[in-house]
């Protein structure tokens, strides 16, 4: 039987894209999708929580509204960043590009850091769950002791939410630096990694959690040893989906979990 | 990438250099516009089923914004348009069947 070949040189022979744009587009929104599905499904259990408990607490005063307030300005600005980066690379301007990366995680961490403020606020006064270390001195005598009792769920459902958004922006930040930086961000990574992990009390959950710094510097330099290049504007592109993708998941949590749990006096 | 895929890639970076920066810089405004008046209203102490409608719409109005400008979807083909974000409001619309589950545990009395 013969084999007949097809000529394959010319990219004009190749059938049109499907969806007009290429496959790492394709992918990267796909995985979006079903992310959406995640933090959909997230969302949603925090919602019937809320809707099934009748004693649902309110517990962020003014001073977290306006912590909170803080965290989606800086993201809302990391995504105008972040799409002027893509702009800039689609322009060929790879130092201008390379500094609205650098702006987009700088927002990243201010957002990170806050979160981190907020949570050990939060721990501090009692809001906790099983698997949190236990602070030194017993247990805490904070205004949360009896809502971590009472209504564990919202304690279980507040963490898995605001903590599975916190490990994306993380991920995210690691990610834009592999992009603008490449292999030089790696010891830039481990030094964050030693930061957070040395400077942080042990019964504080950001002790252990600092670890995802150095797994995700693991599996960078495995990823950069095997296939290293150069990130063309392509790669900028599809960093800047998953990027606006995290600043999209915030514009539900911060009115669903924040805001309509405020207590205003 | 493959030769085609470059292509294509180089075709869509220079599609994305007809849209004016302006538009960026706008929507981000009304981004924090948004975000503003979402805070305001908490301040006011409004009716919760109230506050939450607007809230909602509020975001979805936000999102919608993220996803056309900043994503670039509004500027994608009709195919790819339609395809994913008619699947993805499908299946989280889905999800809300858990929703009156909740509201039946608060009428059998459980406290």
């Amino acid at each position: 039987m013969s084999e007949a070949t097809l000529p394959h040189e010319v990219p004009s022979v190749y059938e049109p894209s499907l969806f007009g744009t290429y496959s790492k587009k394709i992918g990267m929104w796909l995985f979006l999708m079903s992310d959406s599905l995640t933090f959909g499904a997230l969302l949603y259990a925090y919602s019937y929580g809320r809707i099934s408990t009748p004693n649902w607490p309110t517990p962020f005063h003014s001073e977290s509204i306006v912590n909170a307030t803080i965290m989606t300005a800086f993201l809302l600005t990391s995504s105008l960043t972040m799409v002027l980066a893509v702009r800039a690379s689609a322009e060929g301007n790879a130092r201008s590009q390379r500094l609205w990366i650098l702006a987009t995680m700088a927002c990243g961490m201010g957002f990170v850091l806050l979160h981190g403020r907020e949570w050990s606020k939060l721990i501090s006064e009692g809001l906790s769950l099983p698997v949190f270390p236990k602070p030194p001195g017993g247990a805490a005598a904070g205004e949360f002791v009896s809502v971590s009792k009472d209504v564990p769920q919202f304690a279980a459902t507040f963490f898995g939410l605001t903590g599975m958004h916190m490990l994306h922006v993380t991920l995210g930040v690691v990610y834009l630096g592999i992009v603008a930086l490449r292999k030089y961000f790696i010891p830039i990574l481990l030094a964050f990694w030693l930061l957070a992990w040395l400077g942080t009390p042990a019964y504080s959950p950001f002790h252990y959690g600092a670890h995802v710094l150095l797994l995700a510097a693991i599996v960078c330099t495995i990823i950069l040893w095997l296939k290293p290049k150069i990130y063309d504007s392509s790669d900028v592109e599809v960093a800047g989906l998953y990027w606006h993708f995290v600043d999209l998941v915030w514009m539900f949590i911060f009115p669903l979990v924040y805001l309509m749990s405020a207590k205003i006096l | 990438m493959e030769p085609d895929q470059i292509v294509i890639a180089e075709r869509v970076a220079e599609e994305q250099l007809h849209h004016g920066k302006g538009q960026f810089y706008w929507v981000w405004i009304a981004l924090l516009v948004m975000t503003a008046i979402e805070v305001y209203l908490t301040y006011q102490n409004l009716q919760p089923v109230r506050m939450l409608t607007i809230l909602m719409g509020l975001s979805l109005i936000k999102a919608a914004l993220i996803i056309g400008y900043f994503m670039h979807m509004k500027f994608e083909v009709s195919r790819m348009k339609w395809l994913t974000m008619a699947s993805l409001v499908v299946c989280l619309a889905l999800m809300m069947i858990f929703f009156p589950d909740a509201l039946r545990i608060l009428s059998l009395g459980v406290k």
